[in-house]
């Protein structure tokens, strides 16, 4: 790549038409969200205005778990010989990284609306437990992507590392459940939620998919620029000063 | 060569370096038996003491361990060994279940002090004759998960600068099950916290599916780990 192309990488923006479209569905999306969630939706029997919590506690754990499922998936992919691209590496780090975020956001909203209807922020639910496995695991994979090296070798490192918590994960599950047995019910599936809170929640859910896949397709190309920064950033800034020169 | 003669040579190798330089006896004990003893400052009463102590026991092994491992791999990184035994064809697998049964080891010699302290300091009494066997096999089962899971993620912090700081953050979270299953197994065997001689068992099975799980995961992905070249 010579150093015009480089320039003109690190300068492109990360919009492109059809992220543009993205955004303002997913912008449109969210204000519709909130007028439900908010407004639209009666309150909860029992719960009064704390059920309004879930519409965004729940939409967020799946955010974060279908952000973790597709950095497994992606990390399996660079590793796998005939799929081998740092695309999937940086879709993997893009997703990971979304997915810390929403899931600290899953917590938060948790144990708020834990303080609401059971009266503690926390409980030890094995749910709840590997919730927060999975945010101090995925928080190390960002540290191990951070390590430094080549791109490739930042990239196998932290695929490894991304399939290793695939086989951690059901385990710390399994141990604490095995652990504390008694559960927590289902704040969804004991149908205590009205036809309007449930669309109320499904609106979330898809209004969440549209926006992580707009996080992840501009932090994605983001990646990719930091990337290509590091691999000409110094051919770059030569040219640079080449240009300034007066012969 | 092959990988089982290369473990074999790893293993003493890493055990030999110990016994020159005694890094195990001279800090690492004494720091796990300080730790007992702060336990004790901090839970400042003899029946808690009693009813807690498996639970001391497995948590002042995780954090010694912490300190074994980072021991282990330094000595690797140093002087770029662990790169020529690459670089010369030593099977990966090799090296890593050699300075695994090393760890394995050295946690074992950390568990009886560990468990000499609890029987002194906190007067934990085993509470039956079967406890033994129970209290013997947990500890075995737990030592090879650890050292399976310690070395995979030792290697995985080795080498550059600031990268030891990562291996709490990684390991720990991972060795979660290990301490759970442990414990548990633990007080079955000490007759505390109610749990049957049964569960105990049952534990160990936990603790011996997670020993290998993290066995076949980790000799796939030690190589591929501890190999920098691109």
């Amino acid at each position: 790549m010579t150093a015009s192309t480089t320039q003109e990488t690190v300068r492109r923006p990360t919009g492109t038409p059809l992220t543009r479209a993205l955004g303002i569905a997913t912008l449109i999306g969210l204000a519709w969200f909130v007028a439900f969630g908010l407004f639209l939706s009666p309150d909860d029997v029992v719960q009064k205005k704390g059920v309004r919590i879930l519409y965004l506690h729940v939409p967020s754990a799946w955010l974060a778990y279908l952000a973790f499922i597709v950095t497994a998936i992606s990390s399996a992919a660079y590793l796998s010989k005939r799929t081998r691209s740092l695309t999937w590496d940086r879709l993997a780090g893009a997703s990971a990284e979304v997915g810390v975020l929403f899931m600290g956001i899953t917590l938060l909203t948790g144990s708020l609306w834990g303080r609401i209807s059971w009266g503690v922020y926390w409980v030890w639910d094995s749910r709840v437990t590997t919730t927060a496995f999975l945010f101090v695991t995925y928080l190390g994979y960002l540290a191990v992507r951070g390590l430094g090296g080549t791109h490739h070798q930042r990239a196998r490192r932290s695929a490894v590392v991304a399939l290793l918590s695939v086989l951690e994960i059901p385990l710390v599950h399994f141990s604490v459940e095995w652990w504390r047995p008694l559960h927590q019910q289902e704040s969804i599936a004991n149908g205590k939620l009205s036809g309007l809170m449930l669309f109320s929640l499904f609106v979330g859910v898809i209004v969440f998919t549209l926006m992580y896949v707009w996080l992840v397709l501009h932090r994605q190309r983001l990646l990719a620029m930091q990337d290509a920064l590091d691999d000409h950033g110094l051919e770059f800034a030569i040219a640079e000063r080449r240009e300034e020169a007066v012969f | 060569m092959n990988s089982l003669e290369v473990t074999r040579l790893v293993a003493v190798k890493d055990l030999r370096i110990e016994l020159r330089s005694r890094v195990l006896i001279n800090q690492v004990l004494p720091f796990a038996a300080i730790v007992m003893v702060l336990f004790a400052f901090a839970l400042d009463n003899d029946g808690i003491l009693d009813r807690v102590a498996p639970g001391l026991i497995w948590l002042a092994t995780l954090f010694s361990m912490l300190v074994v491992v980072q021991r282990s791999f330094a000595v690797e990184a140093g002087d770029g060994a662990l790169d020529a035994l690459r670089t010369a064809g030593v099977p990966a697998q090799g090296i890593y279940f050699g300075k695994a049964i090393a760890l394995g080891l050295q946690l074992m010699v950390l568990e009886i002090l560990l468990f000499g302290a609890a029987f002194v300091l906190y007067n934990s009494r085993i509470a039956a004759a079967a406890g033994i066997g129970l209290l013997i096999t947990s500890a075995l089962a737990a030592s090879c998960g650890l050292g399976l899971v310690g070395t995979l993620y030792g290697g995985l912090t080795t080498g550059t600068k600031g990268r030891e700081s990562l291996l709490p953050l990684l390991l720990l979270p991972v060795v979660a099950p290990v301490l759970i299953g442990a414990t548990r197994a633990t007080e079955a065997a000490l007759g505390v916290g109610g749990i049957s001689m049964r569960e105990g068992w049952a534990w160990v099975a936990l603790l011996v599916t997670y020993a290998l799980l993290f066995g076949i995961g980790g000799s796939v992905a030690f190589g591929p780990l501890v190999d920098d070249g691109a």
